[in-house]
């Protein structure tokens, strides 16, 4: 009754169409792309068009008491979307419009369902460039990454998505909005609300509008593919590179599982037998690119590494192509994809590597291991299947090791896809009990009734 | 089993998705309504439903998943090569066994399922069609004058006076033949774009390729696959392959996506498990080309000495650039033809809209898709758009028409026929000139 009430005063307040409360398209809603999670069927999906609709939305969602879960493309990789209590599932993709190009103070301000790859192509127009690149850039929405703070392949030289927020606009749990940060690059008012909103995962507020930083896109870039025969190599390498002064755009790399499965894919010639390959590219002023990637050969032949160096757009694309298939051809292994974002300090790295080796064998599965060498970010991919269960137990434990290693190596659960459900029950290994407590008291702050996507990141 | 008969047999497929989303990317009714149940995920997340019970076949579902223009962007860009589009009909085929089909596609397809009953109905539409059709002024084009089953809004081509299989001989000869082949027409141009059908055999027998065009075969049957008729469909296969064994030939050519991907892909899956045809259909999928693939890869393509000056732009069918991996001959063909220039647009292989007979059912949905595929033949302003099929065809022109804009649209053999046709007055021309010169110099 409580429900059939809501939906009622929701198709008042945002219109009939925006409203959607037949059971196939709640079913719809249920899931993101997460492997291996809990669903739940939320009681109606909504899908406001403006700022107003959100306010009004989380207003009636406070008389009724029942959940929002914000949701851009759902493409988020921790279960951060799925609604677990019922409630309302927010899609915000019908806001996506790009409000401002400002090419003097370097900033674009786009609505939450902006597609990142979209907003890129805008300001490319001005020869600027947006850098955070999640994996995902093509389907994933502004709102979403910044609710996740994404990662991509060109942290080490340009950062994160948190490092490209300059302000915010967010639609609070009581429904009130508040505004933060700004056009200007210094800004001390207060506290630093949207470093904090920042990776929130709509557990604090809703985004409903966002100015990004963006920088001069780079005018030249070389890549470049380097192969091992030992993984130290590879290693020192990555720590070679950045000692001789040079901080590549792009610095990836491959284990041997993964190597060996893009080779079974898609026939590249690739070394099988090698225990690493590093994906680099270097970009900038086309003096300093060459310069660069100069350095960058110096140290790979110095630590027994075989270079090739990309001549042309088409090389590049043939270099880059191994990187790119590492996820697809993993997945096509068998059909369920356990992909992990477990992330150390740079110099880890191969102690890293070694550490999920020693879980695969311990645990006999196969872990494909990829990912962002020059920081940290490692992604070890459990390939197996969902229906066998006693493998699925053993996938579980394994999980649990490597978020262990992660953690004894001085690292962190998530690098770039977040808590989420996921990896909540880690989470007191991070940050101990007294941490834990303060990430409750900062949602009990700003979500004292725990509308917002609840059960997500601590639970209160 | 196939997938077409009992909805499990796809489960294997349905496994293999992992749910990331890289369908949203490319999917065009996606991009008009972002929702999930639009996308290839959302569309393999329902279908699982139905297969463990959580949902029904209900209305809803019959109409989500009719939202799939079969385009196969999605497969092409998924990471775990997935085919949802194989999903997608096995669903469709399991809702029409469970639901039963609307009754007037009931009634069409019974027709469909009579050859003989067909054609007559389409010759009676071609003389009646005045009465509901009006011509639009200055124009090939007729609109509804009623509500006769389009949109209002449509423009579309009149169904020709005299269908292509009753204008042409069974055989038209070459000498010294270096290939035989049997023209499959399809019903757009066997009912509408005539010319272009007798264009298909003027490019073919241009390079010395003998051409059969069977007077008894009937429509592909596509439209009833996409309908989840599995029965009728399979009677039309079996009709086409009988009618299509009596002739002795070099390979089947066919001139548009539906086509071609029912000879290579859906005839061999319909029947995989008939033991009198699963062989047949097998055979004839390797024997069948698009005209300009056969033309290019087979057929020793001769380019025309006339030229033809033309700046063009090509789209590529959906089912012609996935469905069966065809669009560099296409390309080869018209870049071929002296004094044509190929501008190619933005994403040529961005699905039109069409889809058959979505426009029909979801015609405001189909249009939006249209709008952004017309304005990117716009923005390379070309004198004429090419294309390899005839429902993309229609489905241009009616875009164009509505963007205000007469730029011509044509299939590709005819763009090359009549390069061939102005070859040979260009070659009599020359002869007439050489006689008269000669009949001079007798009379000097």
């Amino acid at each position: 009754m409580v429900v059939k009430d809501l939906i009622k005063e929701l198709r008042q307040a945002i219109g009939k169409n925006a409203v959607k409360t037949e059971k196939e398209d709640l079913e719809s809603y249920t899931f993101d792309a997460t492997p291996d999670m809990p669903t739940g069927l939320p009681d109606v999906v909504v899908i406001p068009e403006s700022t107003d609709h959100v306010q009004a939305i989380v207003t009636l969602a406070n008389k009724y008491n029942v959940p929002v879960y914000t949701r851009g493309s759902g493409t988020n990789l921790s279960g951060g979307t799925i609604p677990l209590k019922k409630g309302i599932v927010m899609v915000m993709l019908k806001m996506n419009k790009i409000l401002e190009i400002d090419v003097e103070n370097l900033t674009a301000t786009s609505e939450p369902g902006v597609i990142i790859a979209e907003l890129n192509a805008a300001v490319a127009e001005h020869g600027l460039m947006y850098p955070p690149d999640p994996g995902s850039v093509d389907t994933a929405t502004m709102g979403g990454s910044v609710a996740e703070c994404s990662g991509g392949l060109r942290g080490l030289k340009y950062g994160v998505t948190k490092h490209y927020v300059m302000g915010l606009e967010v639609v609070l749990a009581n429904g009130k909005i508040m505004t933060c940060g700004g056009k200007t690059v210094k800004n001390v008012s207060g506290y630093d609300m949207v470093k904090l909103f920042v990776g929130s995962e709509g557990t604090l507020g809703i985004i409903t509008k966002i100015i990004s930083k963006l920088i001069p896109a780079p005018e030249a870039r070389k890549t470049a593919t380097a192969t091992f025969t030992s993984i130290d190599d590879a290693a020192q390498t990555v720590s070679g590179i950045i000692k001789s002064k040079v901080i590549p755009a792009t610095l990836e790399i491959m284990d041997n599982v993964t190597i060996k499965t893009v080779e079974n894919f898609l026939h590249l010639g690739l070394p099988i037998d090698a225990e690493a390959i590093l994906v680099i590219e270097v970009d900038g002023i086309p003096e300093v690119v060459e310069k660069e990637m100069d350095a960058v050969a110096r140290v790979c032949k110095a630590n027994n590494g075989n270079l090739k160096i990309a001549a042309n757009a088409a090389e590049r694309d043939g270099l880059l192509a191994a990187r790119r298939a590492a996820l697809p051809a993993l997945a096509q292994l068998s059909p369920t994809t356990v992909l992990e974002d477990a992330t150390v300090p740079r110099s880890k790295v191969p102690d890293m590597i070694r550490a999920i080796r020693a879980v695969a064998e311990k645990y006999n599965l196969t872990i494909g291991t990829f990912g962002h060498a020059g920081d940290g970010n490692l992604h070890p991919t459990i390939i197996t299947d969902e229906a066998n269960t006693d493998e699925m137990a053993r996938v579980h434990k394994a999980v649990d090791e490597i978020f262990d290693a992660a953690i004894k190596l001085g690292g962190t659960l998530s690098g770039e896809h977040g808590i989420g459900i996921a990896k909540q029950k880690y989470l007191l290994n991070e940050f101990g009990e007294s941490g834990i407590e303060a990430l409750k008291a900062v949602k009990r702050a700003l979500d004292p009734d725990n509308i917002l996507n609840p059960g997500k990141v601590v639970t209160i | 089993m196939s997938y077409y008969d009992l909805l499990e047999t796809i489960n294997a497929e349905i496994a293999k998705c992992m749910k990331c989303g890289n369908c949203q990317a490319v999917c065009p009714i996606y991009k008009e309504d972002m929702a999930e149940w639009s996308v290839a995920r959302g569309k393999i997340k329902l279908a699982k439903d139905l297969l463990e019970g959580r949902l029904d076949y209900t209305p809803r579902i019959e109409e989500i998943f009719s939202l799939c223009l079969t385009c196969q962007a999605c497969a092409e860009n998924c990471p775990c090569g997935v085919r949802p589009d194989k999903i997608i009909l096995a669903a469709r085929a399991a809702i029409a066994r469970e639901k039963g089909l609307p009754t007037i596609k009931k009634y069409i397809f019974n027709v469909l399922k009579h050859p003989g009953q067909f054609k007559a109905g389409m010759r009676l539409g071609s003389t009646l069609q005045g009465f509901g059709l009006k011509k639009v002024n200055d124009t090939d084009f007729v609109k509804p004058r009623l509500p006769i089953g389009l949109d209002m809004r449509r423009v579309i081509r009149p169904l020709a006076p005299k269908s292509l299989l009753s204008q042409v001989s069974e055989v038209t000869p070459v000498e010294n033949p270096k290939a035989r082949v049997v023209f499959f027409t399809g019903c757009m141009l066997n009912y509408i774009y005539t010319d272009a059908g007798h264009a298909v055999i003027k490019a073919l027998t241009a390079n010395d390729i003998e051409v059969i065009t069977p007077k008894d075969q009937h429509c592909c049957g596509i439209p009833v696959i996409m309908s989840g008729d599995i029965e009728t469909a399979r009677r039309i296969a079996r009709y086409n392959i009988d009618v299509l064994s009596r002739y002795d030939c070099d390979a089947v050519i066919t001139h548009c996506g539906t086509g071609i991907d029912a000879w290579v892909h859906h005839y061999p899956d319909l029947l995989e498990n008939d033991p009198d045809y699963a062989d047949k259909a097998r055979a004839f999928s390797e024997k069948a080309y698009d005209v300009s693939q056969y033309l290019v890869d087979r057929g020793g393509f001769r380019k025309p000495a006339a030229a033809m000056n033309r700046t063009v732009t090509y789209h590529d069918p959906c089912h012609m650039v996935r469905g069966v991996g065809v669009s560099t001959q296409p390309r080869e063909v018209i870049q071929g033809i002296p004094g044509v220039t190929l501008k190619e647009m933005k994403k040529p292989d961005r699905c039109c809209g069409s889809a058959g007979s979505f426009s029909l059912t979801h015609y405001a949905l189909s249009s939006k898709i249209r709008d952004k595929k017309i304005a990117d033949i716009l923005a390379v302003s070309p004198d004429m758009v090419l294309t390899s099929c005839g429902a993309c065809r229609m489905q241009i022109e009616e875009g164009l028409y509505h963007a205000g804009c007469a730029t011509p649209v044509h299939h590709v053999a005819e763009l090359l026929a009549s390069a061939y046709e102005k070859e040979e007055t260009a070659d009599k021309g020359n002869q007439r000139a050489h006689h008269k010169t000669a009949a001079q110099m007798v009379a000097g």
